[in-house]
């Protein structure tokens, strides 16, 4: 059963990412995106991380699409990539850079898959305490400093989107 | 019955390595901004896995890290993708070479 829903949710996964870099206009692409995002958030649930999993739906296919999709209806799609690539032969590099990077992650994950099997004692604390008992215990100062960040970054979109900026 | 943790992480690297084509194949700032999205989303899959075989959350704290990041980066972003847009009417990478070396 878990091995029938990660093979079926990881073939979705992968396909929606392959539409969002082949498909050209970039309104589809968003919805591909979406439909990655849906699929890591249920990988999330089989992975036990419940809290992540709302987490993902609500930030990134949430929050995150919504600015995407707002942003491309700001800047009028399609318009941009329709006549031929000027520089396609290079563009080109990403297939057979992208291979050898699949390679290498590949092997490594074959290595460390055959290496050392960790102690299979402790199970999972994927629960809304651990995480919060984490956040707010060892973590604090890094939670505080994102505080400051996504303030930081409020205040630079908030100036850089000004009239005559 | 389990899934074993490595096959996520085989799927994040597959995630992975799609975005990485996708910032270097298009030609749309967004479309690359969100392969970067997609890059990201990888990386927190494998952080999720990597806690779940090990046992701790700390991998699930370190996702929520991301996810911070990750949405500031997108205002950010978004911001300056808008405003250049403002400025030359044109969206392409390719005229983006103002500071280029």
């Amino acid at each position: 059963m878990a091995q029938v829903t990660f093979v079926i949710v990881a073939a979705l996964a992968v396909a929606s990412a392959v539409g969002l870099v082949v498909k050209r206009n970039p309104i589809h692409g968003a919805l591909f995106l979406v439909v990655n995002l849906g699929c890591v958030a249920v990988l999330y649930l089989t992975l036990g991380a419940e809290f992540l999993a709302a987490a993902q739906v609500i930030v990134y296919a949430g929050a995150i699409m919504v600015l995407f999709v707002f942003a491309i209806m700001v800047l009028i799609p399609g318009k941009e990539e329709t006549g031929p690539d000027p520089r396609r032969r290079w563009r080109l590099i990403a297939l057979p850079a992208g291979a050898v990077l699949f390679l290498q992650l590949i092997v490594i994950v074959s290595v460390v898959r055959n290496s050392a099997a960790p102690a299979a004692g402790a199970r999972p604390a994927g629960s809304v305490e651990a995480i919060g008992r984490l956040l707010f215990t060892d973590y604090l100062f890094p939670f505080e400093l994102t505080s400051v960040l996504l303030l930081a970054a409020m205040v630079g979109v908030m100036l850089l989107s000004r009239r005559g900026a | 019955m389990n899934v074993d943790e490595s096959w996520y992480v085989a799927l994040s690297a597959v995630l992975f390595t799609l975005g990485v084509v996708g910032v270097i194949l298009r030609r749309n700032p967004l479309v690359i901004f969100m392969s970067v999205e997609l890059m990201l989303n990888a990386s927190n899959l494998a952080l999720v896995a990597f806690g779940h075989r090990f046992g701790n959350a700390e991998g699930q704290t370190l996702v929520f890290f991301v996810m911070a990041v990750a949405a500031a980066e997108v205002a950010v972003g978004l911001a300056i993708i808008v405003t250049i847009f403002r400025l030359r009417r044109r969206l392409s990478v390719d005229d983006l070479s103002l500071m280029r070396w």
